[in-house]
């Protein structure tokens, strides 16, 4: 293990990793301008903020303001749309997001997405972790069958499930599938883990399990969550970032750290959006 | 005052047709009761008649043995092989091809502009055209100016022409029935669109996949008109694909049409025919169910 | 070992294949894009045959003449097309008007009046007929109805026998067909009528026939272009006589017969002719599509429209 650590290192994020004592406002993704259009529809405008390393950000405010457009910029799962247009600036530890020549397979290892609705592959448990290994060089079995197990023990399912990691994982239930397929993007040690809604799809108490694991995630992994729940933003978060959809698009409001927006936000909107959630 | 259930101004009301519609209502259910009926009748007397000209004659021997006197006597062998050898160079051609245009028109639609439209026109001129034209096109262009002749190769190649717009249509129906979530999921963990395609959308297609191959066959043995001048008359064993070689549905023309007394043989010989197409279907059902129940493959 | 150690397991980090010159997606698309191009390729290929095939008998003899000349001797120098096309002609419109009602009422039986096991079966069959190939159902109309017609209207052989024989083949097209367009009608609006009194044939009539008529329509007409483009049974139950028929128990030849029937003796402009009805079905079969085509996107909209896109 210590031997491993001596080499030199590929991944130049892995600095923040180590040197996140939560949180430390250090930016690790940076956006400056940064506007979405679908064809004539706008999604969001002019977005500027930086998502510090190894915190967990909250991207709140009400439906269809620009919040899932934004976490999809980051992973550039924008492409898979058509007519999608992109511009201002996204950096990722450096690294600039927008340029149409990045390896964006590369870039999705380091920033993984979690959905919604839980959407584990219709394979076998074993087999929705090992895929995305495979795919992505990891040739050696032994390797791949230790990485499996350690990302199912990190998401609390391993007790679960290990008598039967070749059954199919559409078998499970809701909870189970929604942290299989955080295991399925933890697997792949991401720099970066963006969660759309991830706990609205279950029930309160699957939600309470999935929302106590990425409390832990919290100075290893970088997480950015999109919610509708303020309770769980406020508890789970350390900045927060409210979205309004002003005119036909959405903006950036107010950013900050969380007790700052919850408890003197700046913005009237914000104080009215915190003050008309919480009572 | 009188109690009526009706109220008073009845013939005036939107709801008064509801009195004199019971009578007009019973005429439909007859009418289409008894359509029904004259359609399942129709069904059971060409079925019935197929099945008892041509049970009498059907044997394990007829099946295996060479054909005699024109066909009139022996069996069809050689007719089986024939056909088989057409339809695997159909097949042959069509699955590449077939499944190489359904990705492109299905996955790579960033990819399309005027091309997409235009590959999706040619695709439904190729499944509006009559087969005979096929056979035209077949008898010109494969046996005459490609020179294979009259040959099992033409044949087969002239049935793939045809094939083709049935098997892409029901292999994109397939891929765009995969889960949306599915290729997102995948895209999300950074797999490059090869593997997203290969891994995920096409085994999720599979079932589709298999059950546009059956249309496929089904559509390859049924056809006469397009082998008529292409894979030709032969009634001999073919020795390779370069030989002439009688298609079943040939075989039931040619001994209905061209050889006197030969129709209990062509009973025969279609009763084969309907069976291989039935039990086809079977099959492919079977099988789709199967591979559900084996992978895990959660169908909506 | 944790998240980091296993990071550097990482056979080649975060550099990926597109920063290694070759890149899988830009080889599969061309790949893809290729064996699509060949695919219409094929297309214009026959469609082109077509043209280049009836060429020298179109400037030899001339569009016009095909319809005007006296009659079909085409070694003689006589190409009228008038009696196969009139044949043609009769046969289609008279299955597509017989079968149309039947596979109407098929469709509407299985839809609304049966359910459960009995309806299975009941589709299992119009799938079966569906399946059927027409030699067996020439050979069929050959030795069953032929000789049944000859009885009363010898020679038997004849237009009514082409007829009854492709309306057989084009009820399944058409009933099923038909039957998925009524089974596309969104179950709200039928559970609607019912909550509104309305008797089941009211909601037949009223609310599903309605909704679903442009699928019926595309039904009817991809049938109507299977009967057109139908040739084996034709040739086996029509008697094939170059003539035009005066009434339904004349025999009669349609242009699918026509090519089947002479092209293998035909040369030279003869031959040439028998390109000319190749083409002649060709166009009509291609206007039948892209009719059904405008019908199809009349349906899709209505389905649309009906959940409110």
């Amino acid at each position: 293990m210590t031997k491993k650590q001596d080499r030199p290192s590929f991944q130049p994020w892995l600095r923040h990793q180590e040197e996140a004592d939560c949180c430390e406002p250090e930016p690790l993704i940076r956006a400056r301008n940064l506007s979405l259009r679908y064809g004539e529809r706008v999604a969001f405008e002019d977005v500027s903020l930086d998502v510090n390393a190894g915190c967990i950000t909250a991207l709140v405010g009400p439906s269809g303001c620009g919040k899932t457009s934004f976490l999809n910029c980051i992973n550039r799962m924008t492409d898979l749309f058509p007519k999608v247009a992109v511009t201002g600036e996204l950096e990722l530890a450096g690294i600039n997001l927008l340029d149409p020549r990045l390896d964006v397979i590369a870039l999705r290892r380091r920033v993984g997405l979690v959905f919604q609705q839980p959407n584990p592959f219709p394979l076998s448990i074993r087999r929705n972790l090992e895929l995305p290994l495979r795919e992505h060089g990891m040739r050696s079995r032994a390797a791949r069958t230790d990485a499996i197990e350690e990302a199912l023990i990190e998401v609390g399912l391993w007790e679960e499930v290990k008598d039967r990691l070749d059954t199919p994982a559409m078998a499970l239930s809701g909870g189970q599938q929604q942290r299989l397929c955080i295991a399925r993007a933890l697997v792949l040690s991401p720099e970066v883990l963006l969660m759309d809604e991830p706990c609205s799809a279950l029930d309160p108490l699957a939600g309470e399990v999935i929302e106590n694991l990425i409390d832990e995630l919290r100075g290893r992994v970088t997480v950015l969550i999109v919610t509708h729940n303020l309770a769980q933003a406020q508890r789970l978060a350390d900045w927060a970032a409210l979205f309004w959809k002003q005119g036909d698009a959405g903006r950036l409001v107010e950013y900050g750290a969380v007790q700052q927006i919850f408890e003197a936000p700046r913005e009237k909107l914000t104080a009215a959006y915190v003050r008309g959630r919480s009572g | 005052m009188a109690f009526s259930l009706l109220p008073s101004r009845w013939h005036e009301s939107p709801w008064r047709w509801r009195m004199i519609a019971i009578p007009r209502d019973a005429g439909a259910h007859l009418l289409i009761w008894t359509a029904a009926l004259i359609v399942c009748a129709a069904f059971v007397a060409v079925l019935y008649d197929v099945v008892r000209e041509g049970g009498a004659l059907l044997s394990l021997d007829f099946v295996i043995q060479p054909t005699a006197d024109l066909g009139r006597a022996g069996g069809i062998g050689p007719i089986l092989v024939s056909t088989g050898m057409i339809l695997l160079v159909c097949l042959l051609a069509v699955l590449p091809l077939g499944l190489g245009c359904a990705i492109w028109l299905s996955e790579f639609r960033e990819d399309h502009g005027v091309s997409g439209r235009f590959v999706r026109r040619s695709l439904d001129v190729l499944a509006g055209l009559p087969s005979i034209v096929f056979g035209l096109f077949g008898y010109t262009f494969f046996c005459q100016a490609l020179g294979l002749g009259f040959s099992i190769l033409s044949g087969g190649l002239t049935l793939a022409c045809m094939v083709l717009p049935v098997f892409i249509r029901a292999v994109e129906v397939a891929l765009r029935a995969v889960p949306h979530e599915l290729r997102a999921a995948s895209a999300a963990l950074g797999f490059s669109k090869t593997a997203r395609i290969h891994r995920f959308v096409l085994p999720a297609a599979v079932p589709g996949v298999v059950v546009g191959v059956i249309l496929g066959i089904g559509r390859a043995l049924a056809e006469t008109a397009a082998l008529l001048f292409t894979s030709g008359y032969v009634t001999r064993m073919p020795e390779s694909f370069s030989d002439s070689g009688r298609a079943l549905s040939v075989h039931v023309y040619e001994l209905a049409m061209n050889v006197p007394g030969g129709d209990a043989v062509a009973y025969a010989s279609a009763l084969v025919l309907v069976i291989f197409l039935i039990g086809i279907n079977m099959l492919a059902t079977a099988l789709v169910q199967h591979w559900q129940r084996r992978k895990g493959w959660v169908t909506a | 070992m944790n998240a980091r150690g296993r990071a550097a397991l990482w056979r080649d980090g975060f550099v990926g294949r597109r920063l290694r010159g070759f890149d899988v997606d830009e080889f599969t698309l061309s790949g893809m894009r290729l064996l699509a191009v060949a695919t219409s390729g094929i297309a214009i290929l026959i469609v082109s045959y077509l043209l280049v095939g009836s060429l020298p008998a179109l400037q030899a003899v001339g569009a016009t003449r095909f319809l005007t000349d006296r009659a079909w001797h085409p070694t003689q120098g006589e190409f009228s097309l008038v009696p196969m096309l009139l044949g043609t002609l009769w046969v289609t419109v008279g299955a597509v008007f017989l079968a149309s009602p039947f596979a109407l009422a098929s469709a509407i039986l299985g839809r609304f009046f049966i359910r459960g096991f009995l309806a299975r079966i009941f589709r299992r069959m119009l799938e079966t007929l569906a399946g059927i190939p027409s030699v067996v159902f020439g050979l069929w109309g050959l030795t069953v109805l032929v000789p049944r017609i000859a009885d009363f209207a010898p020679p038997g052989q004849s237009v009514l026998a082409g007829i009854l024989v492709l309306s057989l083949m084009i009820l399944p097209t058409i009933a099923l067909l038909a039957d998925s367009a009524l089974g596309a009608v969104p179950e709200a609006q039928l559970r609607a009528g019912a909550a509104a009194g309305l008797s089941r044939w009211a909601i037949v009539r009223g609310l599903a026939l309605p909704a679903a008529r442009s699928g019926i329509g595309v039904g009817i007409v991809l049938g109507a272009g299977r009967a057109l483009g139908e040739t084996m049974a034709i040739v086996m139950v029509m008697g094939n006589v170059v003539q035009i028929p005066t009434s339904v128990f004349d025999p009669a030849r349609t242009l699918t017969a026509n090519i089947a029937l002479e092209m293998a003796y035909a040369s030279s402009a003869h031959r040439s002719a028998l390109f000319v009805s190749g083409l002649v079905l060709a166009l009509l079969t291609i206007v039948l599509v892209w009719v059904s085509d405008r019908l199809g996107q009349d349906y899709r909209g209505e389905q649309g429209a009906a959940y409110g896109v």
